[in-house]
């Protein structure tokens, strides 16, 4: 192939990834897209394949049989509620190629012509250290951040004395030995630059709590796409850069959403710290505050009585792998001539949609479930409001109380609608370790149960009353 | 030829070789300019590559942009998948014939990078076939 087909075939699989991401912006067009991000990599490994570099096909083949078993059988038993991890622990694998491709680029240049061992570009250099060390920290940052949503190390922020000194010293650390590096190309500097990132990626994801865990993983999926596209330069090719900008900016844009919908600054998420559990506070030391607890056929009766119901699933509902039991609880609802719908809040759950994928997976139609701008005016006509695993979205302290942590946040207008049913395992404060007044308002109702179970008991009932 | 007309004549000479080699500087310095004129629209290949990068960031802003929100989460898994295209990287280290530390590397990456892309398909497929509207 000669060097211009071979540009030509790389462009046309840069159109196809660009169109893969265009297709996500209907749920009618998203599979099509998936086709396209398929041709595209299918082109991009025939178009390198058929280099006259490459003259060994061996281990390619090998490599890529071994590798695609692995990956499809991990990605065909995965239970849905499982993404988030699968998406940290695939996001270590493209860490640490971009690492092994750098490190193959280090010790054999001629291969990527960009130079002969001990006489590498310094342009080259720097491009391969910068693309090595962002691989780095993804590597062992995504490994942490899998971690802690497998439930392998604490969700808790990890805090240790003097971290962010610890962060910035290894920061700066790693800029004087890129400049070594790309000084005397020293393959100590090399060595060095990896393990100051793997540190980096460890330090910088620990201090960082379990419910941060949407912008994490949104980051992480950002930081393999820059990771790409340095090494879309060092090989001078302009898919990778391509792909590595689009990556990038995406988890960049994710990130930036998880954060607004928390009235955060990324750099407050990033220094980690938030959200520590706190103790659940006793039925006995509520002070002048009550509580009004239901049963399922309580709740069952009002929803049954209602006109419209809005559901808002979080975490918990993930947790107690609800979702099937929560759907089929609404078919029922719906039998019964009630109008019931779902609300998402962005920052619900472990990973950027991951709310509509699990109510997808209960077959739920996609055009019943709303984001919190497309449904917040609604409450106020809205009789029955149903939380089922949510806390802090829900907190009208958020908007009323400068002094809550969570102050500024959007939540969902709760204080507007009839009824608040609420599904807690008990009074235990969200993640941001804060009480919730909603729990004391006259309108709302405790379900203190286990979420599947209560969903259960919910449809039970409704199926018993007979109306 | 007397030795003052043969002198004469040298100077005369020196002096035309020193406009032609004036000439010859400035005729040198334009066409520098005019490579670098034509030259421009490529550049150093860094600039070229940049170039690409730069759009491409402006291509993912406003496509990512028009996703829906309640497709964020193939979004994660598909551009997880895309993004093995480093995989490109791992063939040219892992092509050579001979057994080396950089081809050694490159299997490794080829396989990792494997792993993402038949994983990041798949499960961005199973997640999408999941999506219905209403009947």
């Amino acid at each position: 192939m000669s060097a211009s087909l071979t540009a030509f075939a790389y462009l046309i699989a840069s159109v196809c990834f660009i169109m893969a991401l265009r297709g996500l912006s209907s749920p009618r067009t998203a599979r099509m897209g998936n086709i396209y991000g398929i041709s595209g990599m299918v082109i991009a490994i025939l178009t390198t394949i058929a280099l006259p570099s490459v003259t060994s096909f061996g281990a390619i083949v090998v490599g890529i049989a071994i590798g695609g078993a692995i990956g499809a059988v991990i990605a065909l038993k995965i239970a849905m509620t499982a993404l988030p991890q699968l998406v940290a622990a695939f996001h270590s694998l493209v860490g640490l190629a971009a690492v092994l491709v750098a490190g193959a680029a280090f010790f054999a240049p001629e291969a990527y012509g960009i130079g002969t061992v001990g006489n590498i570009h310094t342009g080259s250099l720097i491009e391969m250290s910068i693309g090595t060390a962002i691989g780095a920290i993804t590597f062992t940052g995504s490994i942490i951040a899998f971690g802690k949503l497998q439930g392998l190390v604490t969700g808790k922020p990890l805090i240790f004395k003097g971290q962010h000194m610890v962060n910035l010293g290894l920061g700066i650390a790693l800029v004087l030995v890129v400049i070594w590096l790309a000084a005397t190309e020293a393959p100590a500097a090399f060595w060095l630059v990896v393990i100051l990132s793997l540190i980096i990626g460890v330090t910088l994801i620990l201090p960082i709590g379990g419910a941060d865990m949407p912008v994490v993983v949104s980051m992480l999926n950002s930081y393999s796409g820059w990771a790409a596209a340095g090494i879309g330069f060092t090989l001078a090719n302009p898919a990778l850069i391509v792909v590595g900008a689009l990556v990038g900016s995406s988890g960049a844009i994710l990130s930036y959403i998880m954060c607004r919908a928390m009235n955060r600054s990324f750099i407050s998420v990033i220094l980690g710290g938030f959200g520590g559990e706190t103790a659940a506070p006793g039925l006995e030391d509520l002070g002048d505050r009550t509580v009004r607890q239901g049963s399922a056929e309580d709740a069952a009766f009002i929803m049954e009585q209602a006109n419209s119901v809005i559901i808002i699933p979080g975490y918990g509902m993930a947790v107690a792998q609800a979702q099937h039991a929560l759907a089929e609880m609404v078919s029922v609802l719906e039998e019964k001539g009630v109008k019931v719908r779902y609300a998402i809040h962005p920052v619900a759950g472990r990973m950027p949609g991951h709310m509509n994928v699990l109510l997808a997976e209960a077959n739920v139609p996609y055009d019943d479930v709303l984001e919190l701008d497309e449904i917040n005016s609604d409450f106020s006509s809205t009789d029955v409001a149903f939380v089922i695993g949510a806390n802090d979205i829900t907190n009208p302290a958020a908007k009323t109380d400068k002094s809550s942590p969570i102050y500024g946040m959007p939540v969902f207008n709760l204080d507007e609608s009839g009824t608040v049913l609420f599904i807690k395992r008990s009074l235990a404060s969200g993640y941001a370790g804060i009480d919730n007044p909603l729990f004391y308002k006259d309108n709302t109702m405790m379900l203190f149960d286990d979420a599947k179970k209560m969903c259960e008991n919910i449809v039970k009932s409704l199926k018993g009353s007979g109306h | 030829m007397d030795p003052s007309t043969l002198a004469d004549n040298a100077a005369r000479l020196a002096n035309e070789a020193a406009k032609v080699a004036e000439h010859a500087a400035g005729l040198a310095q334009e066409a520098t300019q005019l490579a670098l004129v034509q030259t421009s629209g490529a550049g150093d290949p860094f600039v070229f590559l940049f170039t690409v990068f730069v759009l491409a960031c402006f291509i993912g802003y406003y496509v990512v942009w028009s996703v829906t929100p309640a497709l964020h989460s193939p979004l994660m898994a598909v551009t997880n998948a895309i993004s093995s295209v480093i995989i490109v990287g791992a063939l040219i280290a892992a092509g050579p014939g001979d057994w080396n530390l950089s081809k050694i590397f490159g299997f490794i990456a080829v396989i990792l990078a494997s792993v993402n892309i038949f994983g990041g398909f798949i499960v961005t497929q199973r997640m999408l076939a999941m999506y219905r509207a209403k009947k």
